[in-house]
């Protein structure tokens, strides 16, 4: 049970310039999302799949007596999922009391970023995906895609 | 008393049933047994409660109300007054109203009531000068006050009207009450009425009007009702000008006098017989109430998921401990097994409740009715303490109303019958709720005449549900059957009792939603026995469990027929559409693996049919494995999945894994 841990949401902002952020690796890429909708972050669990439902939904899992569907931003996104096993999580969400878990291939870490260290996403991406992401963040070396959960949800995964 | 109250609100409207219903019942039992000072005392304690809530919510009117019936009842229980019927029936009306202005404040938040009426009554009582007329009461329309002036039209207003009416008479208007008629036969009552506002409002202002005009406007009213006006147009002319509406008659009619209204003034006596009261149920309060508290079921819910993965778990220590043989962790797995076990029945039972609560109306109505249709009653109610999950209990009492209004109506007959019979001369009526394994057993017997097979016959021909050739073949047994069937009794029900436009069928379609069956048991002559078999929980169903290839799902065993085996042989093909021939039947068979795209390939030669129904349409499954019949916690798949064609629902497996469960209405 050592890597099933709780984040609990009083400990998210402390300034209004800063925002807390989980970072995740799905395939080569790594994104993030604001702590703030993360409810907490599961070791993988045997997924049920879900016949006729979107292409997205990978199935449904069991946590703790409540069934909660678990989308698989992979396909989504068109990326290709990791080799290795043992470090698959499933993140799950918390937002206007609908609960879903997505896949991730690694979750990193948990991180502080700097509103001003945020490029917003438009400057960067001409795609259609610009729609479910809030901007890139360079932390140091690296670029972390910043996932907006809410447009996500809006449109029903 | 400007404080915000809305959020007590819901509170507020529960309780309040609650003791309606305890003053109900405990009423009956000091009608039943007059001296009974036990109940007496609750029903005081219950009256004295209602008026506190009620005050503190801000409903005056009802705190009003019940500060005049706590009087009476003070009376009573000081030996001051005996409880007659005269006084009893009074209590009963008072409830009666308590009720509406209960149902009042929940369908619209106004605790506006004129109770003047009944308080006058009250307060006669109270003076001890009542005379025990029972007609007096039973016409509301006639004060208590006794006016002995001619055409008795109820007015009692509230201090607007008055006020209007006191400018009026200053300004020299005219103030006459009406009654209209509206002729039985109309058949757009409504619009009558409005032709009488319509005409009235020419010249004339109508203040007033019993039942109100909403209700007016949708017809809510029986032949007559009454209005006051404030006109400067003579009575006479008024009336001659209604009377040229057609349909309409004017009943009665007179000028009200303001001077002659009563205003209640007396508040100040009021208060101080209050504060003794209040004094003395203070000193009795130390009686045993049950401490209850409210609990979301949602939360219950929770509660019930969380008990079942502590249990889930626990069967995981207890592999890990016998797998790694740790000896000194078998006893407190042990403990643990215990505590979990005793946990989930806990969270069951937290979601029981004694079926108690829809009982308790009942004695009140099988009271009322039997008055109403001059019938003697002995009604006996057993097994109170049965307990039935909260979804189930909601729901379950319309359908016993019914029956109990038919058992009361159709079942028993006049006591002249029945002495004439040799019968005694008091009916009997038993409702009976028991458990039976994983059921409840609600039973409505009566002692009356039975079903009558040949005139239950005769009827359903007149119907045209059968043909006169079915009615011969018939057994008695299905003959009984035919009470259920749509369209038997309504038509001519609809005016009496039991009735009220809703049949037998209505009460089976009820009770089948509810995962349940209604079962007949009649011998002529000797009574009738309705037998209602309902689940102890809604939550929870019969499924057959069935594999496709490496998935496993869930077919609700109300949807199934027969299971059956199939080999390749028996399959034919119509039109590119497999079938088989089943007992000279022909099925439609459906690969459950390919409806639901289910991935990998099917290695066994050997797969089974599973026969559901869709409404009337037999269809066969296609499934590669029977894993067998299982009771099932349905879950819901939430908001992102809910709508999926197909599926009804999830469970959570015995070994943590979920399972779908099919939906065959909209599996194909």
């Amino acid at each position: 049970m050592e890597d099933v841990f709780n984040i609990r949401v009083e400990d998210g902002y402390q300034e209004d310039e800063e925002i807390q952020v989980v970072a995740f690796r799905l395939g080569n890429e790594e994104y993030a999302v604001d702590i703030l909708y993360v409810q907490e972050i599961i070791r993988l669990l045997n997924i049920t799949r879900v016949p006729r439902s979107a292409q997205h939904i990978e199935g449904v899992v069991n946590l703790r007596g409540s069934i909660i569907p678990i989308a698989n931003l992979h396909s989504r996104f068109d990326l290709q999922f990791s080799e290795n096993q043992d470090d698959k999580r499933i993140i799950v969400f918390k937002f206007d009391e609908v609960q879903v878990g997505i896949i991730v291939d690694e979750v990193s870490e948990v991180l502080r970023i700097h509103q001003n260290d945020i490029e917003a996403a438009d400057k960067v991406y001409g795609t259609l995906e610009a729609d479910h992401i809030k901007g890139i963040a360079k932390v140091g070396e690296r670029l972390l895609i910043l996932l907006d959960l809410a447009k996500i949800f809006e449109a029903g995964w | 008393m400007k404080m915000d109250m809305s959020q007590y609100l819901d509170v507020f409207l529960e309780e309040s049933k609650e003791h309606l219903g305890n003053l109900n019942e405990q009423l009956l039992n000091l009608e039943k047994n007059p001296g009974n000072l036990a109940a007496l005392n609750e029903i005081f304690r219950a009256a004295h409660t209602l008026k506190g809530m009620s005050s503190t919510m801000g409903f005056e009117d009802l705190a009003d109300l019940t500060h005049h019936l706590e009087d009476v009842l003070s009376d009573l229980k000081e030996g001051l007054l005996q409880p007659d019927t005269y006084v009893v029936d009074t209590l009963f009306q008072c409830l009666d109203r308590v009720q509406s202005i209960i149902s009042q404040i929940e369908s619209n938040g106004s605790a506006e009531y004129n109770n003047q009426d009944l308080i006058a009554i009250l307060n006669s009582i109270k003076n001890q000068n009542y005379t025990g007329d029972i007609q007096l009461i039973e016409d509301k329309q006639k004060p208590a006050t006794a006016q002995t002036e001619e055409p008795s039209i109820e007015l009692d207003f509230n201090e607007y009207e008055l006020t209007v009416m006191e400018e009026a008479a200053c300004k020299n208007y005219q103030i006459a009450a009406i009654r209209v008629a509206v002729d039985p036969g109309s058949l757009m009552k409504s619009v009558r009425a409005f032709m009488v506002f319509k005409v009235l409002e020419e010249d004339s202002e109508v203040i007033k009007s019993i039942p109100a005009v909403t209700d007016l406007e949708d017809g809510k009213f029986d032949e007559t009702f009454d209005v006051v006006v404030i006109t400067k147009t003579p009575l006479p002319v008024l009336i001659d000008r209604l009377e040229h509406i057609s349909e309409i008659r004017v009943d009665s009619s007179h000028l009200v006098n303001i001077d002659q209204l009563p205003l209640h003034r007396d508040d100040i006596d009021v208060m101080k017989s209050d504060q003794k009261t209040t004094e003395q149920v203070d000193t009795k309060r130390n009686h045993k109430i049950k401490q209850t508290v409210r609990v979301d079921i949602d939360r219950l819910d929770n509660l019930m998921n969380l008990v079942g993965e502590l249990v889930m778990h626990k069967g995981r220590l207890g592999q890990i401990a016998s797998n790694r043989r740790i000896v000194e962790l078998n006893e407190t797995i042990e403990q643990i097994d215990r505590i979990s076990t005793d946990l989930q029945s806990v969270v069951m039972k937290v979601r029981m409740v004694p079926i108690e609560q829809v009982f308790n109306r009942f004695p009140r109505m099988v009271r009322d009715l039997a008055k109403e249709l001059n019938k003697e009653i002995e009604f006996i109610m057993e097994g109170k303490e049965t307990e039935l999950d909260r979804t189930v209990i909601d729901e379950i009492g319309d359908p016993l109303i019914h029956l109990l209004r038919n058992a009361i109506d159709h079942g028993l007959e006049s006591p002249s019958v029945r002495t004439q019979k040799g019968k005694p001369r008091i009916g009997t009526i038993i409702l009976r709720a028991r458990h039976e394994g994983n059921s409840v057993f609600i039973e409505v017997e009566d002692d009356g005449a039975g079903i009558q097979i040949e005139r239950v016959k005769n009827k359903a021909v007149a119907k045209g549900i059968i043909t006169a050739k079915e009615a011969e073949e018939m057994t008695a047994e299905q003959a009984v059957d035919l009470l259920f069937s749509p369209g038997f009794s309504t038509a001519e029900n609809i005016t009496d009792v039991s009735g009220r436009g809703v049949g037998l069928d209505v009460v089976k379609s009820k009770i089948e939603s509810l995962n349940g069956e209604i079962q007949v048991d009649s011998k002529p002559g000797q009574g009738t026995k309705f037998v209602v078999k309902l689940p102890l929980t809604l939550a929870i169903i019969q499924a057959l469990m069935v594999a496709v290839r490496d998935e496993i799902y869930a077919i609700p065993l109300s949807t199934v027929n027969e299971t059956t085996m199939l080999s390749s042989e028996d399959i034919r093909l119509i039109q590119n559409q497999e079938v088989i021939v089943l007992r000279g039947n022909v099925l439609p068979l459906y690969r459950l693996d390919s409806l639901l795209e289910v991935p990998g390939e099917t290695q066994s030669d050997e797969s089974y049919v599973v026969v559901v129904h869709k409404g009337n349409k037999q269809i066969g499954l296609v499934v590669d494995r029977l894993i067998g019949q299982q009771e099932i916690v349905i879950k819901s798949l939430g908001k992102v999945l809910a709508g999926t064609p197909g599926i009804a629902g999830a469970i959570v497996a015995g070994d943590g894994n979920v399972r779908l469960i099919l939906d065959i209405d909209t599996l194909f």
